[in-house]
C-alpha cells in the first residue's frame, strides 16, 4: 500500500517527458475521464506488489494509446485490437514478466474480439484491463460494440437500434462462458465507493498473474464526457445510473483459489540453451556416423538422367514410392528431386509425383516427358502414356490395368504389383514391388543397398521386413522376364 | 554433415532452429502447412515456443510481441494469409523489429487455388502494407536454400532490425531434395532495446507512433537510409552462363530451375543464353542487370504471374535493350520446352 496517497506511484514516471508539449505533469486525458484513475490504480498495485521492473504495459489504439507516456514499465504499443495477441507473445517470451494489456471497447470488443476471446480461452497468464465507456473516444465519438440501445453517437445519429447494429456486447459475461479465465469482474470508475471496489479488483487481477493463476480481466465502466457531449458530473452520473443497468457490476468468474498457480522457474521451466550438438540431435538432422552412402550404380547410359513419373490412386503409395526412389538415389550418389501433386488432390483422388535421378545437378524438378512412367492404375496410364519419351520405359501395374499400353516405341513391363503384394499379406506393399521391378530392369539402383536401407523410407519398424520382401519379390518377378 | 532428403517447407523449420529461432506463431494454410506442422514438433523439443494462433492477424501480432521481447521469431503462411498479415508487418517495420516471415505463394487472386504462383511479388517486395517501408525478400529455389536463406533471414533481420521475407512458391515448398544442413549459427546480437520485463529494459518502448510530422518524417528518412544500406550491401543473385550470353533470361524460385534446364538445352543447340536469378528480390540486383545491357541483345523475364518483377527489370534496364516477358498464372508452371520455344520463336522472327 502506498505510504502517502498524494505521492505519485513509482510505476508512473515522475515527469511525463514522452508527452509532447510543455505540460509534462498532467495526463492527456479529458476532465472526468476514467482512464487516469484506472491508470493510477494499476500503477499503485504494481508498486505495492513490487513488480514495476518486471511489468510490461501493452497499450492499444484508442485514448490509452499513450499509456507509455505515464507507466514507468516496459512499454509496447499494439495495433488496433491486437493487444491480447501481442501480450500473449510477450508473456510467453518472458514468463517471469508481469504483462498488463490495456484496451478500450472498440479495440477489445470490436476489432479485437477474436483475439481477446482466444487469449482468454487459452488462459494466457496476463491481465487485461478493459475500459468500457460505450463509445469510440479517440476517433471522435463513434458507436462502440458496447454503445447502448438508443444512444446517439456520430455514427448512430438516430440512436443505436438492435435492428441495425445489434445489442451491446457484455464482455465480462461473454468471457465467463469460457473454461480458462480465473478472474473476471466488472467495476465502475466513479464515486469513491465504486472506485475503492475497482481498486480491489485491479489488485486481485494482477496478483492472480503474479501467482501464475492464468487469465484475468477487469472491465471498468468509465465516463467519456467529451464523446458523450456531457459535462463531467453528468457523465459520471450517467455511468452510475444508466450504463450500469445494462452492464451489471460484479464478479462473473473467480476461480483463483481453486487453480494451482504456475510460477515459471519453480517447475523446471528454465530454458537452458542447448549445445550445438544437442540441438542438431533434437531436430533430427542426420550425422555422418549414422548415414551410409553407396557408390553410384553402373547402369546403361540412358539411365544417367532419369525422369520418372509415378501415378495412381491416393493411398496406393504413389508418393512414397517416389520418395523411396529419391531417398535411395541420394544414398547411391545421384542428384535427386521429388515433386508431388499436393493438396486435396491427394485425399482420395489421384496422385502423382515427379522424380529425377541424375548424374548431374537437376534444373527443373518438373517432368514433362518422362523417361520412365509408372502407372499404378488405369486412369494414370491413359493420362500419361503419350508423354513418355521414345525409347522410354513403362512399368505398369498389371493387377489393376487389364489393357496394356499401346505404344510400340517404348519398353513396356507389366508388373503384377498388387497381386504380389497381396500374396505377401499387405496390398499396400505394391509400391515396393514396383520399386523392385524397376530396379531389376533398369539397374538404376543397387537392390541390396535398397533392402539394407529400407528403414530410411519405412519408418514403422514392423513394416520394414514386409517392404524388403516386396522389393525382392518385384525384382525376382521382372528379372526372369526378357525385354 | 550428411545429406537428408527433405521437403523445402521442413527445411525452413530446421534452418530456423539452427539459426536460434525461439518462437513460431502460425495459422494453417496450404501449401505452407508443413512448416507449422514441423514447427509444432521441433520448437517445443528444443525449449522454444510453438503456438497455433487464432488467425493470421493474431499470428503476426504475436510475432510483433515476441520480436519486441527480443526473441528470434517467425511465422509462415501462403498468399491470402500474407494479405491478412500485412498490417502487422507494417507495424513490425515501423517499430523496427526483426522478424522472419515465410510466404509459400499460391494461386490468386481471392481464394484462387493452392497451386504454385509468384503473384505475391508486389505485396512482398514492395512493402505490401501501409507506409514507407521495405522488407528484405529472399527467394530460394531449392530445399537447400530454403534452409540456408532462412538462416540468413534471421541474421539480416537482426542486423537491420527489419522484417525479412523468405518467399517461395508452392513447388519449392513441396518438393523434396537432399539438404546438407550447416552447423548451428546462433550468434544473436544483444538487443538492448527489447522489452523483457526486467529492470534494465523498463524504460524501453516498442512503438511505431510519431505524432509530430517532423519526427515521423525523420523516422521515415532514417528507415530509407537503412533501405539504401541494404541496397548497397545485401544484393544477392546467381548468374548462370551469363559471361558470353547474348540473351539473358531472368526468373526466380521454381521458374529459375526451369530456365536453368532451358539454358542447358539451348546452349547445346548453340544458342548463347544465360540465366540471371535474383536471390534477393529486395534489394533487387538492378546494377548487375544494367551492366549486362552492354552485352546482350535482349532480356527475357519469366514469372508465374502477370508480370510483376518485370517492372523492376525494366527500371534497371532503362530502355537500353528490349525486355520481353512471359508469364503463366493459375498454378500452371512454365515448362522447359515452352521457354525454349519462346526464345527461338523470337530469334527466328
Amino acid at each position: 500500500m502506498s505510504g502517502n496517497i498524494l505521492e505519485k506511484p513509482q510505476s508512473f514516471y515522475s515527469e511525463y517527458t514522452r508527452k509532447p508539449g510543455a505540460d509534462t505533469l498532467t495526463t492527456h486525458y479529458c476532465p472526468g475521464c476514467g482512464h487516469g484513475v484506472l491508470h493510477k490504480l494499476i500503477a499503485e498495485a504494481l508498486d505495492d506488489f513490487g513488480v514495476r521492473e518486471k511489468a510490461i504495459f501493452v497499450s492499444p489504439v484508442g485514448c490509452s494509446v499513450f499509456g507509455y507516456y505515464y507507466f514507468h514499465t516496459g512499454n509496447v504499443q499494439a495495433a488496433h485490437g491486437r493487444a491480447s495477441a501481442v501480450a500473449t507473445a510477450l508473456k510467453r517470451a518472458n514468463p517471469d514478466s508481469i504483462v498488463i494489456s490495456y484496451q478500450g471497447d472498440g479495440d477489445l470488443a470490436g476489432i479485437g474480439g477474436n483475439n481477446i476471446l482466444q487469449a482468454a480461452n487459452r488462459g494466457e497468464n496476463f491481465t487485461t484491463f478493459f475500459v468500457n465507456n460505450a463509445i469510440y473516444g479517440m476517433t471522435g465519438g463513434q458507436m462502440a460494440p458496447t454503445t447502448l440501445i438508443g444512444q446517439t453517437t456520430t455514427t448512430t445519429p438516430r440512436g443505436r437500434t438492435h435492428e441495425n447494429e445489434g445489442y451491446p456486447l457484455r464482455v465480462a459475461e461473454l468471457l465467463a462462458t469460457l473454461e480458462a479465465p480465473v478472474y473476471l469482474e466488472r467495476v465502475l470508475i466513479g464515486d469513491p465507493k465504486y472506485t475503492m471496489k475497482a481498486r480491489k479488483a485491479v489488485r486481485k487481477a494482477i496478483k492472480a498473474q503474479i501467482e501464475g493463476k492464468g487469465f484475468s480481466m477487469v472491465e471498468a465502466l468509465s465516463a467519456c464526457p467529451l464523446g458523450w457531449k456531457m459535462d463531467p458530473v453528468d457523465a459520471k452520473n450517467w455511468v452510475q445510473d444508466v450504463l450500469v443497468k445494462y452492464f451489471p457490476l460484479g464478479v462473473t468468474r473467480d476461480n483463483i483459489s481453486e487453480v494451482e498457480g504456475y510460477v515459471p522457474g519453480e517447475n523446471g521451466n528454465g530454458r537452458k540453451p542447448l549445445s550445438d550438438r544437442e540441438l542438431v540431435k533434437k531436430i533430427d538432422i542426420p550425422s555422418d556416423e549414422t548415414t551410409t552412402t553407396y557408390p553410384l550404380p553402373e547402369a546403361e547410359d540412358r539411365y544417367k538422367h532419369s525422369e520418372i513419373k509415378i501415378a495412381g490412386f491416393g493411398g496406393q503409395g504413389v508418393l512414397s514410392l517416389g520418395v523411396g526412389l529419391s531417398q535411395m538415389g541420394m544414398l547411391q550418389q545421384y542428384h535427386v528431386s521429388w515433386l508431388p501433386s499436393y493438396g486435396p488432390e491427394m485425399r482420395g483422388g489421384t496422385a502423382h509425383c515427379h522424380v529425377k535421378l541424375s548424374h548431374n545437378p537437376i534444373g527443373a524438378p518438373l517432368i514433362e516427358k518422362p523417361t520412365i512412367l509408372v502407372p499404378m492404375n488405369k486412369p494414370s496410364l491413359y493420362k500419361f502414356e503419350d508423354s513418355v519419351v521414345e525409347g522410354g520405359d513403362i512399368f505398369y501395374n498389371s493387377s489393376l490395368i487389364d489393357t496394356p499400353p499401346k505404344r510400340s516405341d517404348v519398353n513396356v513391363y507389366p508388373v503384377d504389383a498388387t497381386e504380389i503384394a497381396d500374396g505377401l499379406g499387405n496390398t499396400k506393399a505394391a509400391n515396393m514391388v514396383m520399386l523392385g521391378a524397376i530396379i531389376a530392369k533398369t539397374g538404376l539402383l543397387d537392390k541390396e543397398a535398397v533392402i539394407t536401407e529400407m528403414k530410411q523410407i519405412i519408418k514403422k519398424e514392423k513394416y520394414v521386413e514386409l517392404n524388403q520382401n516386396a522389393v525382392q519379390a518385384g525384382f525376382d518377378a521382372l528379372q526372369s522376364v526378357s525385354g | 554433415m550428411a545429406k537428408m532428403l527433405i521437403k523445402g517447407n521442413e527445411a525452413i523449420v530446421k534452418g530456423a532452429l539452427l539459426a536460434g529461432c525461439e518462437a513460431y506463431f502460425g495459422y494453417p494454410i496450404t501449401p505452407a502447412s508443413e512448416i507449422a506442422e514441423a514447427a509444432s514438433v521441433y520448437f517445443p523439443e528444443v525449449g522454444g515456443t510453438f503456438l497455433q494462433a487464432e488467425s493470421e492477424v493474431g499470428a503476426i501480432n504475436m510475432v510483433y510481441g515476441a520480436a519486441g521481447a527480443g526473441q528470434r521469431v517467425m511465422t509462415a503462411s501462403s498468399s491470402p494469409g500474407i494479405s491478412l498479415k500485412q498490417e502487422g508487418v507494417s507495424y513490425i517495420a515501423g517499430s523496427e523489429l526483426p522478424a522472419v516471415i515465410v510466404d509459400i505463394m499460391r494461386g490468386g487472386p481471392g481464394l484462387g487455388n493452392i497451386a504454385p504462383e509468384q503473384s505475391d511479388y508486389n505485396q512482398v517486395v514492395k512493402g505490401g502494407g501501409h507506409g514507407n517501408y521495405k522488407t528484405i525478400a529472399l527467394a530460394p529455389n531449392s530445399a537447400q536454400e530454403m534452409c540456408d536463406l532462412t538462416m540468413l533471414a534471421f541474421e539480416l533481420a537482426d542486423k537491420y532490425r527489419n522484417p525479412v521475407y523468405v518467399v517461395a512458391d508452392g513447388f519449392i515448398g513441396q518438393m523434396m531434395e537432399p539438404v546438407e544442413f550447416p552447423k548451428p549459427n546462433r550468434n544473436i546480437p544483444e538487443k538492448p532495446w527489447a522489452v523483457k520485463g526486467t529492470a534494465e529494459t523498463s524504460d524501453n518502448l516498442i512503438s511505431s507512433i510519431e505524432l509530430d510530422p517532423d519526427d515521423l518524417e525523420e523516422h521515415n528518412r532514417k528507415m530509407q537510409r537503412k533501405y539504401q544500406e541494404m541496397r548497397e550491401s545485401e544484393v544477392r543473385y546467381q548468374a548462370y552462363h551469363c559471361d558470353d550470353a547474348e540473351i539473358i533470361l531472368i526468373g526466380f524460385g521454381i521458374v529459375s530451375r526451369v530456365i536453368q534446364s532451358a539454358v542447358d538445352e539451348l546452349r547445346a543447340q548453340g544458342v548463347k543464353v544465360g540465366m540471371l536469378r535474383p536471390i534477393t528480390l529486395f534489394p533487387f540486383p538492378s546494377d548487375v542487370i544494367r551492366q549486362y545491357t552492354d552485352q546482350v541483345s535482349k532480356f527475357w523475364v519469366m514469372e508465374l504471374n502477370n508480370g510483376q518483377m518485370v517492372d523492376d527489370v525494366r527500371l534497371a534496364v532503362e530502355n537500353r535493350v528490349p525486355v520481353k516477358f512471359h508469364g503463366r498464372m493459375g498454378g500452371n508452371v512454365v515448362g522447359t520446352d515452352e521457354i525454349i520455344e519462346k526464345v527461338l520463336e523470337e530469334e527466328s522472327a
